[in-house]
């Protein structure tokens, strides 16, 4: 055990958190960016994801396309869901929460019924490499290479396309976007997709690594929501730094204490956070800017 | 005397719903009912709506700070929980000898609302609002359940009570009154029936004071708007904050209570599913009073027991539907609409008859 393995062992750690948070937080990010609608349901759009990769993966289908499926999936169920319920309800914020955790209510509850306690899952792919004493998943550095992907993709997404100067026009002054004749409500139900996606994405994801159950959202929900607090409303200046400084409170606290204290770790980090910087990382360095 | 006749006069005011003689009327009716209630019926199904009752107090609480108060918590069942395991480890250690039940009952309150001083110092004076306030508390309670769920070993000891992991903590002893010669043990039927309902109207009519005396009329200022009540020369931190500690230990007390009933208490008092419950019964009574509140729970709960006795599975999916319909048609609650809608009729009958 040389100092290089310690530092591997650390950095692989850190990757592994980091992937974790940005992944599950990076649909509610951009949702809750965008749209200032706090969607309770994520969890339950992530087990969408993960559940229609395993399905499609059972049915023959290799697991990239499974995941792509598993997307999909999910932001379609996105637009259903913003069309029949938070379409109503863009004036009232809080209200969005109550009536997003009915439907994360329904979708648990439901999946419960119809699919049964648990969903046969998929295999970690790729095998291991060893680093010294310890082996290491090769799959858990492809979710680290997959987080900054979706980041570099989101970003490619909201700067350099049309869709993505209509919608930050539409955050920015949504009656202005609208009189120059951006048709917002399809722009927030495209928003609302993309966040579902990218929630059904994480899902897919994280399908080969952990047992599928009608609850597994709740695992992703706390982090995900930690990661936005933290964060604050914009996903690169938010999200990702947030997602880095937690990684590191996270991986630290779980190797120290294992992994529930990673867990409080990250709570007590958010508690402190909001007392400082009430805005989150992006509103600190936005007020930085101007 | 005439601090005592101004207090009672705060009874009716602009923040509740029910005024004159022919609410307080039918609330002497109703109270006269629930006390000849456990004449006329077994202790079983007495037992079952103390389970009731023992639910209203967190509906109230959330109440309190979401309908009067205007911040969304999410972590009503945090103090619920603790309060529970509070009273459990205190009586399991010490006893219930020389009516300890009783203060490891306040003591057990007390606990969560101290927690709530903490918490809500972070909160409210770093100013996290709205939605924000909902997530952190919400991810409180989950985290608390998590950690409660894996003191399955051992090593998890509170002097001489085990907190057992996902099982939960059980056999407490029951609420025991010090009596000369026989203490008296309240168990889950008529005892402690009393006891809840005497504590409920107790709690129902301060609470009712509390909103319409001049403490009440700034919490609701601060719904309404914020910056115009900190405008005003109120520290609207402060507020909160009172606001947010009444609420947890109203929380704590349907946490005792609860394990108080059951003689158990399982770290799945705090997880997901029991903290949406009382939003659903809050948000289809109708937050923004205290009387529709407490008729919302009870409808509700008896409701979805129902439901469970006839579809278990199906009982969840349909208090989610139940909310999220009540959201987008209802906002303001079903039975407070109805109460309205009643108060209405009832003015234009008066009306025409003077």
């Amino acid at each position: 055990m040389d100092i290089a393995t310690h530092v591997f062992s650390a950095l692989y750690q850190f990757g592994d958190a980091f992937a974790f948070l940005v992944l599950s937080a990076c649909g509610l990010a951009v949702i809750f960016g965008m749209m200032g609608v706090i969607n309770l349901a994520h969890g339950e759009f992530i087990m969408c994801g993960a559940y229609v990769t395993a399905a499609t993966v059972h049915a023959g289908l290799p697991l990239p396309l499974g995941i792509l499926a598993g997307t999909l999936v999910s932001a379609l169920v996105g637009v259903v869901v913003e069309l029949a319920v938070i379409r109503h309800l863009y004036d009232r914020p809080l209200d969005t929460i109550v009536a997003t955790w009915g439907l994360s209510l329904i979708a648990t509850q439901g999946t419960l019924i119809m699919v049964g306690s648990t969903m046969a899952g998929v295999g970690t792919p790729f095998g291991s490499f060893q680093v010294g004493d310890y082996s290491y998943s090769i799959y858990r550095i492809v979710l680290f290479c997959a987080a900054l992907g979706v980041l570099a993709a989101l970003y490619a997404l909201f700067n350099w396309t049309r869709f993505g100067v209509l919608a930050r026009a539409t955050i920015q002054v949504p009656h202005m976007a609208a009189a120059l004749g951006v048709d917002t409500r399809l722009i927030y139900s495209l928003t609302f997709a993309c966040g579902a996606g990218l929630a059904g994405l994480a899902g897919g994801l994280y399908a080969p690594t952990m047992t599928l159950v009608p609850t597994m959202g709740a695992t992703f929900i706390m982090e995900a929501f930690v990661t936005v607090v933290i964060g604050g409303a914009d996903v690169f200046l938010g999200t990702a730094p947030a997602g880095g400084v937690l990684a590191v409170v996270k991986s630290v606290m779980t190797s120290w204490q294992g992994q529930l204290f990673g867990q409080i770790g990250l709570l007590v980090a958010v508690i402190i956070v909001v007392r400082v910087l009430p805005k989150g990382i992006s509103g600190f360095v936005l007020r930085e800017r101007t | 005397m005439t601090g005592l006749l101004a207090m009672f006069r705060r009874l009716e005011g602009p923040q509740t719903v029910g005024r004159g003689p022919a609410f307080w009327g039918l609330f002497a009716l109703v109270l006269a009912a629930a006390l000849a209630y456990p004449l006329f019926s077994d202790g079983y199904t007495v037992g079952n709506t103390v389970y009731f009752f023992v639910w209203v107090f967190i509906a109230l609480s959330l109440c309190l700070i979401w309908g009067y108060g205007g911040s969304l918590s999410f972590g009503q069942t945090a103090f619920f929980g603790i309060a529970g395991y509070g009273y459990g480890i205190f009586t399991i250690n010490f006893g219930s000898a020389y009516g300890f039940t009783l203060l490891a009952l306040v003591m057990a309150v007390g606990i969560a609302a101290l927690f709530a001083v903490l918490l809500g110092y972070f909160m409210f004076f770093g100013r996290i609002a709205g939605v924000f306030l909902g997530i952190v508390t919400l991810a409180v309670t989950l985290m608390l359940e998590r950690f409660m769920a894996q003191t399955a070993g051992p090593e998890w000891r509170i002097g001489s009570a085990r907190l057992n992991g996902f099982n939960g903590m059980s056999a407490m002893p029951p609420l025991t009154i010090p009596w000369p010669g026989e203490p008296i043990v309240l168990f889950a039927d008529i005892g402690l029936y009393y006891l809840v309902l005497g504590l409920l109207v107790l709690v129902y009519l301060a609470l009712r004071i509390l909103m319409n005396s001049s403490f009440g009329n700034v919490i609701v200022a601060i719904r309404e708007n914020p910056e115009r009540a900190e405008m005003l020369g109120y520290d609207i931190r402060k507020y909160q904050l009172i606001t947010f500690v009444i609420g947890a230990a109203l929380a704590g007390l349907s946490g005792v209570l609860y394990t108080v009933w059951g003689q158990y208490i399982t770290p799945s008092s705090m997880g997901m599913t029991a903290a949406a419950l009382p939003l659903i019964w809050v948000a289809v009574g109708g937050r923004s009073d205290l009387t529709s509140t407490v008729i919302g729970t009870l409808v509700v709960l008896a409701a979805f027991q129902a439901l469970t006795i006839y579809g278990s599975q199906y009982a969840l999916v349909f208090m989610g539907v139940l909310l999220v319909l009540t959201v987008l048609i209802a906002p303001n609650g079903l039975v407070l609409g109805v109460m309205n809608w009643l108060g209405r009729i009832a003015a234009r009958l008066t009306q025409r008859a003077g």
